[in-house]
């Protein structure tokens, strides 16, 4: 049977995929070293030789946002990565275990939601110094905490179904039931879930490259373009809007494919009853 | 029909008149020069007392506006008189005697006599002393008091430099019913008294009516803190800021020089700008790797891309614009071939890996990374590592565990560090050391600075730090606004002259 795929899937997907282009491109090619400085050239608007113009120190646009892309995209996706090696282990033993292993779980996520994962890198940062490394494990920490909430409850629904009981009482163990029946049935809600953490990774990021937390220079980011158009807002209103931009179009598309995704894979949507 | 219209034309006559006489009575109220000032600065004071911080932010609300010290600095950075009217200093540069002003008070109403003089330089040289500039009064052996009028000061070593640190804010003369209290109430003898602060946005001073000097033109000096460059620039366009100091959005001068509401001064600070690097470490304990560097920073476009050229390059750590300069600027031209072949000749012909630590002030952190950038070019890869202020104060400045950073020193008249041995570039240099004692027993001005000159010149050969540029002076105001200081020979806003023509 062929299901029709929802439209934000398609929209998220080609956004996402550019981007990904993008990226990858940038290993290869920038139309010059993103890191290159010219000061004689700087704030210069759009034109032939520079597609988006150059930056307070007359670097090139786009190739620092191409070269953003490819730096935001590792950290989001070493964010997501992490947290999916942290939370899902965890949230599958917590209902497995059930009791007080369910309850250590529980509370130890209630720790981490207790602060904004923007402010835990702040202090992290304060602590150990600013960089990407700190940046993605602050956001992992984070995002393992969601991953283990998420795949807790999912799990713990598909504990109940009746195939799992079948599984249980032809005498497979809890381990294997959990790897074989209850996992590939859960899959499709922790990668919708992984997707939207994505984005809110590129975010954060880009919010702590603005606060000059993040990436460090040379190595561009959009966060901080961002934060260093700031003060051009009067003189150079362009430096803000591609790095914004670029931004807006990356969340916009991983959320649109994270959308897609879920009403593509969740069972109630699906059009023809088969079950 | 015609009544109606006949009526509505009265009534828009009588708006009109009505509009007129208004207006001719602002125009009358504008007539009158303003007395009050709303002075923008970046960062606020951590509190107000000048003898217990080194935040220039205390000084530049003070200095000379509330507190007095014994000398003052003027706009151009002559010594002129404060709180003591008249000194001497003996031939042997050891005594020196003040004589203060015979009406002078504090703003409490308690006279300002020798006595709280000898109170401020003891309290402030003495063991548990948080004077953030003590080695100004450890040349003290003694302070006297022979009337109330006369302080007697006894060095037990010649300081050529006694007169400048006694005129600078750290050395404001306090008294001792209300020291405890000035870091929120401060009490001094200045033109202006304290009215009130606000905490994150202004502090407010009003003219003190018992001024025994000349009586200032304004009756009312509002500080305002604005730390955003955007939020600078709004403020003033708004006209909610009349003059903002040390204005540092350089990109959005043109803009305010082509306005002619508004007049822009460039003067200089006495910050000289320079990548402090730790002489002590590999490998910038060998001079082949300082002056490689040296040749790969192009200071003119350092210059252009950090301060939009609003700032005077140098060779050597000493303002141009002070008698003994020495213009040295042209012996390590930027030359990266030359740079490369020095590396490799001290042993890195592929460059090497480095730390570049940024203290948050925007000409260092966008300065480190034009630096940086200029480094990685022949060879050196310098990752950056942006701090706080705490931070750097801690680990870099008292800690000396850094590779390179990029701060202003300014201090004025400061080239006497490189003889402190425990100083954070870790430079120790003999021939130096022997210059500035020389420099301690000399008081002659032309020996003084050839002395200056020759200081100047060893720290140039032994490429020290990378010296780059003197930190200028911009001020923003409002056309109209005069008695400002151009120049910034101390840390201060002087408001002492300023009046609205």
């Amino acid at each position: 049977m062929r299901r029709q795929l929802p439209l934000s899937l398609h929209l998220g997907a080609v956004l996402t995929l550019l981007l990904v282009a993008m990226a990858l491109l940038s290993l290869l090619w920038t139309p010059y070293p993103a890191e290159q400085v010219r000061v004689i050239a700087r704030l210069k608007p759009p034109s032939a030789a520079h597609w988006l113009g150059t930056d307070h120190f007359g670097r090139d646009v786009l190739s620092m946002i191409m070269v953003g892309a490819r730096n935001s995209l590792s950290v989001g996706a070493a964010a997501v990565g992490l947290g999916l090696l942290g939370g899902v282990p965890l949230g599958l033993l917590a209902a497995g275990l059930g009791r007080w292993g369910d309850e250590v779980v529980a509370r130890l996520g209630d720790l981490v939601f207790a602060f904004p994962a923007v402010l835990t890198a702040i202090l992290l940062t304060a602590a150990v110094g600013a960089g990407a490394i700190n940046v993605v494990v602050a956001l992992a920490l984070f995002n393992a905490a969601v991953l283990a909430r998420v795949t807790r409850g999912a799990a713990l629904a598909a504990w109940r179904r009746p195939f799992v009981g079948a599984a249980l009482a032809l005498g497979r163990g809890p381990l294997s039931v959990t790897l074989v029946h209850v996992l590939p049935n859960i899959a499709g809600i922790i990668v919708v879930q992984a997707t939207v953490l994505f984005a809110v990774a590129i975010v954060n990021e880009a919010a702590l490259s603005y606060l000059g937390l993040g990436i460090q220079p040379p190595s561009p980011s959009w966060g901080k373009m961002l934060g260093d158009a700031q003060t051009y807002l009067f003189t150079a209103p362009l430096q803000a809007v591609f790095p914004g931009v670029a931004i807006a179009l990356c969340v916009m598309g991983l959320t649109m494919l994270g959308d897609g995704l879920r009403d593509w894979l969740d069972p109630r949507h699906r059009s023809s009853g088969v079950m | 029909m015609s009544t109606a219209k006949q009526r509505v034309t009265q009534r828009v006559t009588l708006a009109a008149i009505a509009g007129l006489a208004l207006a001719a009575a602002s125009q009358a109220a504008l007539a009158q020069p303003r007395t009050d000032l709303v002075v923008g600065m970046a960062l606020e004071p951590p509190h107000l007392d000048p003898t217990a911080g080194a935040a220039g932010a205390i000084k530049e609300v003070t200095y000379a506006n509330l507190f007095e010290p014994l000398l003052r600095v003027d706009g151009d950075g002559k010594l002129v008189p404060g709180l003591a009217e008249r000194w001497t200093v003996s031939e042997d540069g050891l005594t020196y005697r003040f004589t203060l002003r015979s009406n002078a008070k504090f703003h409490d109403g308690t006279a300002a006599d020798s006595a709280d003089v000898k109170f401020t330089l003891d309290r402030a040289r003495a063991g548990d002393s948080v004077n953030a500039q003590k080695a100004y009064f450890a040349p003290i052996a003694k302070v006297e008091t022979p009337d109330p009028q006369t302080v007697v000061v006894t060095l037990s070593r010649p300081d050529g430099l006694f007169l400048f640190h006694m005129a600078s804010g750290d050395a404001a003369i306090v008294a001792p019913e209300s020291a405890p209290t000035n870091k929120q109430k401060p009490v001094g003898t200045g033109p202006f008294k304290f009215d009130r602060w606000v905490a994150g946005d202004r502090v407010v001073l009003v003219r003190n009516p018992d001024y025994d000097g000349v009586k200032p033109k304004l009756d009312r000096v509002t500080f305002r803190f604005v730390s955003d460059p955007a939020a600078q620039v709004a403020a003033l366009k708004a006209g909610d800021i009349d003059a903002f100091t040390l204005f540092s959005t350089y990109e959005a001068l043109p803009e305010f020089r082509n306005d002619p509401k508004f007049a822009v001064t460039v003067g200089s600070t006495e910050g000289e700008t320079v990548l402090s690097t730790n002489n002590a470490r590999k490998p910038f304990d060998d001079v082949r790797v300082r002056r490689a560097m040296a040749h790969a920073i192009d200071r003119k476009t350092l210059i252009e891309g950090v301060l939009y050229g609003n700032g005077a390059a140098i060779g050597s750590h000493f303002p141009p614009h002070r008698e003994g300069y020495v213009d040295l600027t042209g012996l390590y031209p930027y030359d990266p071939a030359k740079a490369k072949a020095l590396l490799a000749e001290a042993g890195y012909p592929n460059g090497f890996d480095t730390t570049l630590r940024l203290p948050p002030p925007p000409y260092a952190r966008r300065g480190g990374e034009l630096v940086a950038a200029m480094l990685a070019e022949v060879g050196i890869r310098a990752k950056i590592e942006p701090v706080e202020w705490a931070a750097w104060l801690e680990k870099t400045f008292k800690g000396k565990d850094y590779d390179l950073t990029m701060i202003a020193h300014t201090e004025p008249l400061d080239i006497d560090i490189y003889a402190r041995p425990d100083y954070y570039f870790n430079y120790r240099s003999e021939r130096f050391n022997a210059l500035n004692e020389e420099l301690n027993r000399s008081q002659d001005a032309a020996k003084r600075n050839a002395l200056y000159g020759e200081q100047q010149k060893i720290l140039a050969e032994d490429a020290v730090n990378g010296f780059l540029f003197m930190l200028p002076s911009v001020t923003v105001q409002k056309a109209g606004l005069t008695g400002m200081w151009v120049n910034r020979p101390v840390q201060a806003n002087d408001v002492t002259n300023a009046a609205w023509k």
